[in-house]
């Protein structure tokens, strides 16, 4: 019997390393296909849609049909469907993203500048929203069933079903306006105050002035999100064998949380915050319009109504990049994470 | 020098909304360094609390009494910093179901090391690399293995990595909670081979605990053989299993066909009834519902773990109706 042990222990032939390269290459080619069929998409969606360009951006204004063959011609709409489409490839990959109709300036030029209130918005937001999320879900795990974890829980869960606009105008009606004998202390609306001049410190905390209220509002409606999962995986991990195990080896219980349930906990918030940067582009519309933020939502909320195309498509195409981009953060970030997923 | 691990009238009951649930009822039982104890019984009998208590890792809604003395401390009373360098250092546990026991996203390397960090935080990296590839290599692993996750190990393996594990703080005494469960039977093989083996070259304490008897009567000095939290025989392994002298034992053994025993091939004997329901235990012998040979004698008091007339010295066992001739 002791010969089948010594064979058992050394038959391993070849150790099959995890290549991390290889997944990381995989999921690089899925996205890169994902991008590929949202840029098909993006531009044949456009072309589907009923009516003639010519005549809905022309807005009446072209009586001759010489003047609409001019029109289409300055646009390219006159060439054939598959001609115009390697034309907009070509422009897409080299950056030309068009011209605003409405702006009369490139569309790269106009989503670069409204990408950044958006990103600090948003961007700061998620941040909060993570953090403190995944701390309250920490405590309320740890507290289960006791008052800290009742009051949490319930807490998070309230937020979490209030529309996101709907705690923007009230903390707007409260906090800007003012109520009782309580006057405004925040701005309505805007990013920064007209004289605030650019550069200085000052103008720093005009804009974290301005930012506030909304921050505040899409801190607490992201955070439940990542209070309920960090709380659930945390609670699945607490029940597992290898806990006791730590248990036993001596550790004591901070160390048994800090070194073992929490990393393994935190796998699934990991992802959700991954994904979730994603939308920090394609912006919080609401927000952005009920507190006059000049961002991508506002300008996709103008663009829709004008009807601005090379608009719509540009920040269609940059949303759609971000989320294939933050996809693939999470799940090479999983991978790093997580060896069981690379094989 | 006492014994390295002496359990005395051992009571453990869980708080449940049906009111408590007795594990244990009065458990009793002493490991000597070099000495294999197994621990035999069917499901819920209270093997894995018995395991569990001898590093106070019992759940938190168990009510523990009585004592476990391990190299002659009280686990149950110890300060939590007495308890926390006594576990793993003077006894470690090889737990049921590797694949769940071992942390999934760590390398085994880490895993094993972990416990020689917490015990003696001054050990320099080499040493550490040092040592668990030794602990490998004494538990028939390559040395490479030890960059594998437990994913990419076969449950053999795993099982391996786990009394790896188990050993790396040199303690005096290991409990095996039913490390061959769930193995095929080529593996529990080597399994047991290697526990026995390491038994034997470390000088080790043993708790084995199985629900199959005839794994134990290979590796074990001597068998308790436990019923609804109670030990019902106790002696030397081979008599236990040869000859039990407990009516329990007598099925348990008779359960398991027996190479070379044409009768226990074609007519290998089955336990009528249900396990034992703890929450509502009869009055006199627990086992008595199930028993072939209940008397009257049996419903009324719970019999006492005895030598009975005309057993071997060191023997036990809880039945009025031992050494009957049957």
């Amino acid at each position: 019997m002791s010969a089948t042990l010594v064979a058992a222990g050394g038959s391993t032939p070849t150790l099959r390393r995890p290549s991390y390269a290889k997944y990381v290459g995989g999921r690089v080619l899925g996205a890169l296909g994902s991008l590929a069929f949202v840029l098909v998409v993006n531009f044949f969606l456009f072309r589907v849609l009923p009516g003639d360009p010519a005549r809905t951006l022309g807005r009446g204004r072209f009586r001759t049909e010489e003047q609409l063959e001019a029109f289409r011609a300055t646009y390219g709409l006159d060439q054939p469907l598959p001609q115009q489409f390697l034309t907009f490839l070509k422009n897409t990959l080299t950056g030309d993203l068009g011209v605003s109709l409405r702006y009369r300036v490139p569309v790269s030029e106009l989503i670069l500048d409204r990408l950044w209130p958006t990103l600090l918005l948003v961007g700061t937001s998620t941040l909060l929203a993570t953090i403190i999320g995944i701390y309250l879900g920490m405590v309320s795990a740890w507290n289960r069933g006791k008052t800290v974890d009742r009051v949490w829980t319930g807490s998070t869960l309230t937020l979490y079903s209030m529309p996101e606009w709907w705690l923007g105008l009230l903390l707007i009606a409260t906090l800007a306006v003012g109520f009782g004998p309580v006057p405004g202390m925040f701005p309505t609306g805007g990013l920064h105050s007209v004289d605030a001049d650019p550069g200085t410190f000052g103008y720093v905390l005009d804009t974290a002035w301005h930012l506030a209220l909304p921050v505040t509002t899409l801190t607490l409606a992201y955070l439940a999100d990542y209070a309920l999962i960090m709380r659930s995986s945390l609670l699945d991990e607490i029940g597992e064998d290898y806990l006791v195990t730590a248990r036993a080896k001596g550790l004591r219980d901070l160390q048994v949380r800090r070194r073992h349930a929490v990393p393994n906990a935190l796998l699934p918030t990991t992802t959700l915050v991954a994904i979730n940067l994603g939308f920090v582009v394609s912006g919080a519309i609401t927000i952005e319009t009920i507190f006059s933020i000049p961002g991508l939502g506002l300008l996709a909320t103008e663009a829709l109504s004008i009807p601005d195309y090379w608009v719509l498509q540009g920040v269609f195409l940059v949303a759609s990049a971000a989320v294939i981009l933050a996809n693939l953060l999470a799940n090479l970030l999983y991978g790093l994470l997580d060896p069981r997923v690379r094989t | 020098m006492g014994a390295l691990l002496e359990v005395r009238d051992l009571t453990v009951s869980y708080r449940t909304n049906e009111g408590p649930v007795p594990a244990l009822r009065g458990v009793d039982l002493t490991v000597e360094a070099g000495e294999v104890l197994g621990v035999a019984g069917e499901s819920g009998c209270g093997k894995s609390t018995l395991a569990s208590t001898v590093l106070r890792l019992q759940p938190k809604d168990a009510t523990v009494g009585g004592e476990v003395l391990v190299n002659g401390s009280d686990v149950l009373t110890l300060g939590w910093g007495d308890l926390r360098a006594l576990r793993w250092a003077e006894a470690s546990i090889v737990f049921q179901g590797a694949l769940h026991s071992l942390n999934p996203v760590r390398r085994i390397r880490d895993q094993i090391a972990e416990p020689i960090l917490v015990h003696d935080p001054g050990t320099s990296d080499d040493e550490v690399e040092r040592r668990v590839g030794e602990l490998l290599e004494q538990v028939g692993l390559p040395r490479a293995r030890s960059r594998a996750y437990p994913h990419q190990l076969s449950g053999g393996q795993r099982q391996r990595v786990m009394i790896a594990m188990a050993l790396a703080c040199r303690p005096k005494l290991v409990v095996a909670d039913e490390p061959t469960t769930a193995l095929d039977v080529m593996v529990q093989a080597q399994i047991l081979d290697l526990l026995g083996g390491l038994v034997r070259d470390l000088d080790l304490g043993m708790v084995l605990i199985s629900h199959d008897l005839s794994v134990l009567s290979e590796v074990c000095d001597r068998v308790v053989v436990m019923y609804a939290g109670r030990v019902v025989e106790l002696g030397a392994a081979a008599e236990v299993f040869d000859d039990p002298l407990h009516p329990y034992a007598q099925a348990l053994t008779g359960a398991f066909p027996r190479i070379g025993d044409p009768r226990a091939r074609y007519a290998p004997a089955g336990l009528a009834g249900d396990p034992p329901d703890l929450r509502t235990l009869p009055d006199g012998c627990s086992f008595a519902p199930r028993c072939p040979k209940a008397v009257d004698a049996c419903r009324t008091a719970e019999p006492p773990l005895v030598t009975p007339p005309g057993a071997a010295p060191g023997r036990r066992a809880a039945c009025i109706r031992a050494g009957e001739p049957a």
